[in-house]
C-alpha cells in the first residue's frame, strides 16, 4: 500500500480518537454544567459541583481547540465546508463555548442571589447546548449534508441551516449525546462529591447510560433502513486529495451496513458501545465511580467509531451532490503534512497524556460543601 | 457560477476583525504577566520573603480574570477560519492548519492544564513544583502565539507551500522555511514582548494607585520597581524589533512599507535627490491619492527602512503600474486552469504553469471583470478591468499609515515613561513625582492601544491579500446569506459587550481592594480547603 494511503487511514482513526477524546473530556464537563442546578440545591453544593471540575475544565476545553485546528490541518477540505455548511448551528455552539469559561471564573466573585442564578443558568444552556449540537451534527453527517463545489474548491450551500435543526434523527443523535455526557459528568460528581451530590449524581447517571443505549439501539436500527451512500465504481485512494473529480458515489437505503456485512469483526464496536453504557449503570448502581468514569469513556469509543465504521471511508457525504461527497480519500492534506502532524502527534499525545493524568492525581479527593463554602474565592 | 456577494465579505471581514482586535485586549496582558508571576514567585522561593508570594498570589488573581477571557475569546478564532473563511482554509488549509494543531499539541494543551494548577495547586504542591507550573504556564503561553504567530507568518509571506494545480490548493512542503519564515520569526518576538511591555505598564500602573493613595506599599513599592525594569529592557527591545519587522515589510510587502509611510511617488522623486522626508504628520487620502498638510524629517526615510541611502523606496503609484504586467499574467493563468480543471489538457496546464506565480493577480481581477468571470474579458474591456485592479493592489493608505503611527509613538513614549520610572524606582525617589506615578495609572490602557494598532498594521496593510500575492481576501469568505452574517454579529456584538463590562467590573472591584482584602478571608472553621484560588485560604503565608 502507498504510504499517502496509509496515512490517509491513520489520520482517519486519529480524527475518531480525537472526537472520542473530546466528547469523553469535554462531554464531562458539559454534563457537569447540565446537572449543575438539579444536584446542586444550595448554593454551596453548586460551588461544590463546580470546583470538582474546576482545576481541569480548561485542560479539557482545549479538546475542543484541538479538535478544530486538527480537523483544518488534516482534512482541510472537511474543515472549510463542514464549519461553513453549518454555520448557524456552529455559531450557537461557539457562543455557548464562549459563555462557559466566563461563568466559571467569574459566577463565584459576586455574592449575590440573581447574579449567580444568572450564571448557572448559562451553565444550563452553555452545557445541554453544545452537547446536543455535537450529537445532531453526526446525525446529519450520516444523512448527507446539502453542499455542492466551484471548480476552485469554493463550496456553496444547497440547503438552509433549518434542515439541520428541525431533522428527527439527527434531534435524536442529539439527545443521545447529551445522555452520555450527563453519564460522565455524573460519575465524575460521584468520584469527587459526597452526599447529597452523590446520590443525586447517580440518579441521573443511570438514567443517561440507559436512555444513551435505548436510543443507541434504536438508532442502529434505523440506520440499517435509511439511506447511505456508496462507491459505484472503483475508487484510488491514493487519489489526489479534491472532491472536484474522481468519484461516482450512489445513495442507497442500507448502504451503511456495507462495511458491517463485509467485516463482520467490526461489530465489535456498537459491543462496546452497550458494554459502556450498559456496564456502566451496573457500576454506578454498585457505586463504583471509577469503574464508570472508565466504561463511560469506553461507551463514547464505541459510539464514534460505530458511525465510523459504517460510514468508511465517507467522512462528510453530499446529499445534492453526491459525486463532490468527502472522503478519507479526497478530503485529508497532502502525504507531506500528514506525516509532519503524525510526528508531532506521536510525540506529544503520550506527554500530554501523562501530564493530565498527573493533574488529576494532584487534585484528587473528595471536595466539600464546608471547605468550598468558606472560602469565597473558588469557583 | 454564483458571484460573491461583497457585502458578505465585508461583513465577515468586520467579523473577523472585531472579534480578533477583541481577543487580542486580552492576550498581550496573558502573555506578559505570566513572566511577571514567575520573576516574584522566583524571588519568593529563592528568598522566602513572604511578601514575594503575596505578590504572586494578588498578581496572580487579576491574571486570572484576564486569563478566563483570552481563552474563552480565542476559541472563536480557531473556529472562525472554517465558518467565515472556507475558501481560504481550503485555499491553504494544508499550511495554515498545521501550525494551528501543532500550537494546540504542543502548547495551548500545557497552558491549560497546568493553568489549574497554578492557580489550585498551591497547598498540593512543593514550592518549586509550584514554581515549575508557573514557569510552564508562561512558556507554554508564549510558544501558543509562536506557533499562531507562523500561521499569520505564512499569511504575510507564504513560504513552505506551492500551488497544485491538480487539488486546486496550495500544499505544504518545507517544514523548515514554514517555521524559520523571518516575518514570522520577527513578529513573535516583536508581539511576546509587546506583551511583557503590556503587563509591566498593567502591574507598574497599578501598584502607582497604591502608592499614590498610601495602601500596601511595600507590595506596591516592590511590584512597581520589578515592572519598570522589565519594562524599559521589553519596550526598547520591542522598539528594535519593530524596526526590523519594518525592513523585512520592505523586502516582502513593498505595498504595505508605502502606505505605512504614505508614500504615493517614489522615494527619489522629491525635489533633490535622496532627500525623501519621514513623515510625522501627514493626511493620506486614498481617493486623490496623495497627502495633505505633510510634516516629515528629510532625508531618513531611506535609511529608515531600507538601512541604506541610496536605496529606492517604490511608491504607491509606481506599485500600481508595475501590477499591470502581473494582472494580465495572472487573468492568463486563471483562465487556464479552470480550462485544465474541465478538462485535464496539458496545454492548459503549461500555459498556467507558465504563469503560475502572478495567478493571485488573477484572482484579484475576478472581482473587477463581468459576473467575476475572467473568460468574458474581451481585448474591449481588458484595460479598463486592468487599471482597475491596479488600484486594488494597495491597501488603504490612511488607515495604515496612522494606525503604524500611533502604534510607533506609543511605543516611544512608554520607552520615556519606563525609563523615568526605573531611575526613581531604583533611586527611591518615586514619592517626589506623583505627577510619574499619576501618568503610570492612565497609561495602563496605552500598551493594548499599541498592540490593537500593530494588528491593524499589519493586517489592513497587507491588504487587498489574505494570503499575500497568492489569494485575495475578496476571494476568501464563505458564500453565507447575508442575514447568517447578520446574526453572528449581533450575537457576538451582545455577548462581547457583556463580557467586557464584567471584566472591567471584576478587574476594577479586585485592584480596588487590593492584596489586604484576602488576609480577611479564610475558612472560619478552620477547616482547610481542599482547594482554593492563590492567596485567599492558604494560611502558610499569613
Amino acid at each position: 500500500m502507498e504510504i499517502y494511503v496509509v496515512l490517509k487511514v491513520i489520520w482517519a482513526v486519529l480524527l475518531g480518537v480525537l472526537l472520542s477524546g473530546l466528547a469523553v473530556m469535554v462531554g464531562m464537563d458539559m454534563g457537569v454544567g447540565t446537572l449543575l442546578r438539579f444536584v446542586g440545591k444550595t448554593d454551596g453544593e453548586r460551588r461544590v459541583a463546580l470546583n470538582i471540575i474546576g482545576p481541569h475544565w480548561d485542560g479539557n476545553q482545549v479538546w475542543f481547540i484541538l479538535g478544530g485546528g486538527a480537523i483544518f490541518a488534516a482534512f482541510p477540505t472537511l474543515y472549510a465546508t463542514s464549519f461553513s455548511v453549518f454555520y448557524v448551528v456552529m455559531i450557537l455552539l461557539l457562543f455557548s463555548m464562549i459563555i462557559r469559561p466566563v461563568a466559571f471564573e467569574y459566577r463565584s466573585k459576586v455574592d449575590g442571589k440573581k447574579w449567580r442564578g444568572s450564571w448557572d443558568w448559562a451553565f444550563l444552556a452553555s452545557g445541554a447546548l453544545p452537547m446536543i449540537v455535537y450529537g445532531a451534527a453526526f446525525g446529519n453527517v450520516l444523512e448527507g449534508v446539502g453542499y455542492h463545489y466551484g471548480w476552485t474548491g469554493q463550496y456553496y450551500q444547497d440547503e438552509s441551516f433549518l434542515s439541520y435543526l428541525l431533522n428527527p434523527f439527527a434531534v435524536m443523535c442529539g439527545v443521545m449525546s447529551l445522555a452520555l455526557s450527563v453519564y460522565q459528568g455524573g460519575t465524575m460528581l460521584m468520584l469527587r462529591g459526597e452526599q447529597p451530590i452523590y446520590g443525586r449524581a447517580r440518579g441521573f447517571a443511570i438514567v443517561g447510560s440507559l436512555l444513551a443505549a435505548v436510543i443507541f439501539a434504536v438508532g442502529g436500527v434505523w440506520i440499517a433502513h435509511m439511506n447511505g451512500f456508496a462507491f459505484t465504481a472503483a475508487v484510488d485512494p491514493n487519489m489526489a486529495a479534491t472532491p472536484l473529480n474522481g468519484q461516482s458515489v450512489a445513495v442507497q437505503a442500507g448502504a451503511w451496513m456495507n462495511n458491517f456485512h463485509t467485516y463482520p469483526i467490526l461489530w465489535v464496536l456498537p459491543a462496546l458501545g452497550f458494554l459502556g453504557m450498559l456496564g456502566g449503570s451496573a457500576m454506578v448502581a454498585a457505586g463504583k465511580p471509577v469503574v464508570a468514569w472508565w466504561l463511560g469513556a469506553v461507551a463514547w469509543i464505541g459510539v464514534i467509531f460505530t458511525t465510523g465504521a459504517s460510514m468508511f471511508p465517507f467522512l462528510m457525504p453530499s446529499s445534492t451532490n453526491p459525486d463532490q461527497s468527502l472522503t478519507v480519500w479526497n478530503a485529508t492534506g497532502s502525504a507531506y503534512n500528514l506525516g509532519w502532524m503524525l510526528v508531532f502527534a506521536l510525540v506529544f499525545t503520550p506527554i500530554i497524556i501523562t501530564y493530565t493524568s498527573w493533574c488529576y492525581y494532584v487534585m484528587r479527593g473528595k471536595v466539600k460543601v464546608e471547605a468550598v463554602s468558606h472560602d469565597t474565592h473558588s469557583y | 457560477m454564483p458571484l460573491i456577494d461583497p457585502n458578505v465579505v465585508d461583513l465577515s471581514r468586520l467579523q473577523f476583525a472585531l472579534t480578533a482586535l477583541y481577543h487580542f485586549l486580552f492576550v498581550p496582558l496573558t502573555l506578559g504577566m505570566t513572566f511577571i508571576l514567575c520573576a516574584m514567585e522566583t524571588v519568593y522561593v529563592i528568598t522566602g520573603k513572604e511578601i514575594y508570594k503575596e505578590m504572586t498570589h494578588f498578581w496572580g488573581k487579576l491574571f486570572g480574570i484576564n486569563f478566563a477571557i483570552g481563552v474563552a475569546t480565542g476559541l472563536t478564532m480557531e473556529f472562525e477560519f472554517g465558518t467565515n473563511w472556507s475558501m481560504f482554509s481550503h485555499y491553504v488549509g494544508d499550511v495554515f492548519g498545521t501550525p494551528l494543531a501543532i500550537e494546540g499539541l504542543m502548547a495551548f494543551f500545557m497552558e491549560s492544564t497546568f493553568i489549574g494548577l497554578m492557580f489550585f495547586g498551591w497547598d498540593r504542591l512543593s514550592k518549586p513544583a509550584h514554581l515549575a507550573v508557573t514557569y510552564i504556564v508562561a512558556l507554554a503561553s508564549n510558544l501558543s502565539a509562536l506557533w499562531i504567530l507562523i500561521a499569520n507568518g505564512f499569511m504575510q509571506d507564504p513560504k513552505g507551500a506551492s500551488f497544485d494545480p491538480m487539488t486546486m490548493r496550495m500544499q505544504f512542503n518545507s517544514f523548515l522555511d514554514l517555521v524559520f519564515s523571518e516575518d514570522a520569526q520577527a513578529k513573535f518576538v516583536h508581539t511576546s514582548i509587546a506583551g511583557f511591555v503590556t503587563g509591566s505598564l498593567f502591574v507598574m500602573g497599578i501598584s502607582a494607585f497604591y502608592l499614590l493613595s498610601n495602601r500596601h506599599k511595600e507590595l506596591a513599592a516592590r511590584s512597581f520597581r520589578m515592572a519598570s525594569i522589565f519594562g524599559i529592557i521589553s519596550t526598547l527591545a520591542v522598539v528594535t524589533l519593530g524596526d526590523a519587522l519594518g525592513r523585512l515589510d520592505y523586502l516582502v510587502q513593498p505595498t504595505k512599507i508605502a502606505a505605512i509611510e504614505g508614500l504615493w511617488q517614489d522615494s527619489n522623486a522629491h525635489s533633490s535627490a535622496a532627500a525623501a522626508p519621514w513623515l510625522l504628520f501627514a493626511v493620506p487620502n486614498d481617493a486623490t491619492q496623495s497627502n495633505s498638510a505633510e510634516i516629515g524629517v528629510p532625508y531618513i526615510l531611506d535609511p529608515l527602512i531600507a538601512h541604506s541611502e541610496t536605496t529606492v523606496i517604490p511608491g504607491l503609484l509606481t506599485l500600481e503600474q508595475q501590477a499591470g504586467p502581473l494582472i494580465l499574467n495572472g487573468i492568463k493563468a486563471i483562465n487556464a486552469l479552470q480550462a485544465y480543471s474541465l478538462n485535464h489538457d496539458a496545454a492548459d496546464l503549461a500555459t498556467f504553469q507558465a504563469n503560475e506565480s502572478d495567478m493571485g493577480y488573477g484572482f484579484l481581477a475576478q472581482r473587477n471583470a463581468p459576473n467575476q468571470d475572467l473568460m468574458q474579458i474581451t481585448p474591449a474591456n481588458q484595460q479598463a478591468i486592468v487599471q482597475q485592479t491596479e488600484k486594488d493592489i494597495i491597501p488603504n493608505v490612511f488607515v495604515t499609515f496612522w494606525s503604524f503611527r500611533i502604534m510607533m509613538f506609543l511605543g516611544f513614549y512608554f520607552v520615556a515613561l519606563f525609563a523615568f520610572a526605573a531611575y526613581f524606582s531604583l533611586t527611591n525617589q518615586l514619592e517626589k513625582h506623583p505627577l510619574l506615578l499619576k501618568l503610570s495609572v492612565w497609561s495602563i490602557p496605552l500598551p493594548i492601544l499599541a498592540c490593537e494598532f500593530g494588528w491593524i498594521t499589519a493586517e489592513a496593510g497587507r491588504q487587498p491579500w489574505s494570503v499575500f500575492g497568492w489569494l485575495p481576501t475578496f476571494q476568501a469568505a464563505s458564500s453565507h446569506p447575508v442575514g447568517y452574517m447578520v446574526f453572528s454579529l449581533i450575537g457576538f456584538a451582545l455577548l462581547y459587550s457583556t463580557f467586557i463590562a464584567a471584566e472591567l467590573f471584576l478587574m476594577f472591584k479586585f485592584a480596588r481592594l487590593g492584596p489586604q482584602h484576602h488576609d480577611t478571608t479564610d475558612t472560619a472553621d478552620g477547616a482547610a480547603p481542599m482547594f482554593a484560588k492563590p492567596g485567599f485560604a492558604d494560611k502558610s503565608w499569613q
